[in-house]
């Protein structure tokens, strides 16, 4: 197990240096002069060559690229261009919204798929598995901003029992947490169904129907506990689509959190904010990678061993 | 001469069906799947005739007419300045079901010959192609496309390239698994024993057996795409307001939920029809052709 565990963080070494250059690189990419970006429209050149030595863009690309690295493994990745604050700062009081609000969506996606998924497993080709399946195939293709407006014009503005948008109370949550898991508890809904379905045929399931195990003990018992192995693995990935999906959903509701941030520094061309962002997306994404492997190798005796 | 012609198509009609065929006939069960593909080839002719069926000038202002409800008139309403929501969306259709089409195919071809290239060479090229498209794949797509559009700028074009390059690695991934079992096939070893050369080998000989999986992985990717641009459009980074991108439609219209919530009802639907169309169109295509990727 610990070496299993040692290989695969060494795994995720070059992986991490490869995004740190590519949002090293991302500032360069840009067209126009990074000094010229950070010292603003009205700076005369002297005030550029003056930003340019503070900021080390003299120095060879290299040099700057060691900066940067020592720099953001402490944290520490410059001033916000926009609101001239330090980023971390920024970025620091953004996190916990995004995060709350992800892990509520994950968790009543995931119970709702599950849910949805056994039922219409369990009475496969019934009216129970077609409206599960129905509701399943919309909810994937059901865009996430259209269903927060929709839910904005039903439950603030005609019924008045949610607030539209902010931060704070439980009510804040519902239509936020509605919105961002939807995609998700409908690929969990889908997913579980067939895991279940392959997971059914097994001869350790007939077995134990056949000795007159109660049809419910052989549900949750025999088939869901092996059926969760491939569901954990899906867990897993549905939180990088989280992720992303907090930049549209926190854009509808006004949240607080780091995807709007994200959105306002791409709208401001707030450069130092948006390298912060992505390289903490990507690991955030590559942590929960690793924990679900982890949990998945936990879970299954035969990756640990091979 | 025109006798053993004529035997030879009887024969392969009745008794050998060709793949086509095969695939024709599985397809043509599935209800649900058919019903999907004449939908989106109405749509898509809709779109193409939009300059000469849509009732109004998609940009004409009439502030006489101002965020009406749906009528005999305008079948859709009117938004804040009066513009037709129905003509807008017809010519909107243009535009999503280019954009989905444009990324997909462009980031389709380039995976799939990264996948062809990676699965073929095998060795150091393979595990360089495959590295680049872990670090792609760790991305979130929708993260990847606002990280290209900074760089770009915002714009439907920029948009494009960006959810194009978030297709590639899945494609490479797809074609190179194909691609792997396919080079030891019999016939594969036959052409490289009478000395068809590598490149000949993988277009004429591979590229062909993974194609079935290509498509199907296609009509999903066009469906998701369609959402991606529709997103970034809708928080401000893709198409530009005059524009009547769907996406943009309903940005431009949030302000006015609850006095008129039809301007993003109907372009909300239109989204949600059409990524529905091709995500069952991609379901029908897969039982039909390969199953194995259920």
């Amino acid at each position: 197990m610990l070496k299993y565990l040692v290989g695969r963080l060494a795994g995720i070494l070059p992986v991490l240096l490869v995004i740190s250059v590519f949002v090293f690189g991302f500032v360069h990419l840009l067209p126009g002069d990074p000094a010229r970006l950070v010292a603003g429209p009205d700076a005369t050149q002297q005030d550029v060559e003056l930003v340019r030595q503070d900021l080390g863009l003299d120095q060879p690309l290299w040099v700057q690229y060691g900066r940067f690295l020592g720099n953001a493994v402490q944290g520490e990745f410059g001033r916000s261009m926009k609101s001239k604050r330090p980023v971390s700062q920024e970025i620091g009081e953004r996190f916990l919204p995004t995060l709350y609000l992800t892990i509520v969506a994950m968790v009543w996606a995931t119970l709702a798929g599950l849910l949805i998924g056994v039922a219409s497993a369990t009475k496969r080709g019934r009216w129970q598995d077609h409206v599960g399946m129905i509701v399943a195939v919309s909810g994937i293709a059901f865009p996430s901003f259209w269903l927060g407006l929709l839910m904005i014009d039903l439950f603030s503005v005609k019924l008045g029992w949610l607030p539209t948008s902010g931060y704070g109370t439980w009510q804040h949550y519902v239509m936020p947490s509605l919105t961002l898991g939807l995609g998700v508890a409908a690929v969990m809904a889908r997913f579980t169904r067939s895991a279940f379905i392959e997971i059914a045929r097994e001869d350790y399931v007939r077995t134990a129907r056949a000795k007159g195990v109660p049809a419910r003990l052989v549900v949750w018992k025999h088939t869901l506990r092996n059926a969760l192995i491939p569901i954990i693995t899906m867990v897993g990935l549905q939180f990088g689509f989280l992720l992303g999906g907090s930049i549209v959903v926190e854009t509808v509701f006004s949240w607080p959190g780091l995807g709007r941030l994200l959105v306002d520094s791409v709208n401001y061309r707030d450069y130092t904010v948006i390298q912060a962002e992505i390289l903490l997306f990507s690991l955030e994404f590559i942590i929960i990678n690793l924990l679900v492997d982890v949990l998945y190798a936990f879970a299954n005796p035969e990756i640990r061993y091979s | 001469m025109t006798t053993t012609d004529a035997t030879a198509v009887a024969v392969s009609h009745e008794a050998v069906r060709s793949p086509l065929r095969e695939f024709w006939r599985k397809f043509r069960r599935n209800r649900t799947a058919m019903a999907a593909g004449v939908c989106l080839l109405a749509l898509a002719l809709t779109a193409a005739a939009a300059p000469w069926i849509a009732p109004f000038d998609p940009a004409a202002f009439d502030y006489d007419r101002i965020l009406e409800g749906p009528s005999a008139d305008h079948w859709a309403g009117t938004d804040a300045y009066g513009r037709d929501i129905f003509s807008r969306i017809l010519w909107g259709a243009r535009i999503s079901l280019s954009v989905g089409l444009l990324s997909v195919l462009l980031g389709g071809v380039a995976g799939v010959a990264l996948g062809l290239i990676a699965g073929f060479r095998g060795g150091l090229i393979d595990s360089l192609i495959m590295r680049v498209c872990d670090v792609l794949l760790a991305f979130p797509g929708i993260l990847l496309a606002i990280g290209i559009v900074a760089i770009l700028g915002p714009g439907i074009e920029n948009v494009i390239y960006a959810v194009a390059i978030f297709s590639v690695p899945v494609f490479a991934r797809l074609v190179r698994g194909s691609t792997l079992s396919l080079k030891r096939a019999v016939y594969v070893d036959a052409a490289r024993a009478i000395g068809v050369r590598d490149r000949l080998l993988m277009v004429r000989h591979i590229l062909p057996g993974t194609l079935p999986s290509v498509i199907v992985y296609v009509s999903m990717r066009i469906g998701t795409s369609i959402l991606t641009a529709a997103s970034l459009s809708f928080i401000g980074l893709g198409a530009q307001p005059p524009s009547p991108e769907w996406g943009a439609m309903l940005a431009d219209g949030r302000s006015y939920i609850g006095v008129a919530s039809h301007v993003t009802f109907y372009p909300g639907l239109a989204i949600f029809l059409t990524v529905l169309a091709f995500n069952l169109l991609g379901d029908g295509l897969r039982d039909a052709l390969d199953p194995k990727l259920r």
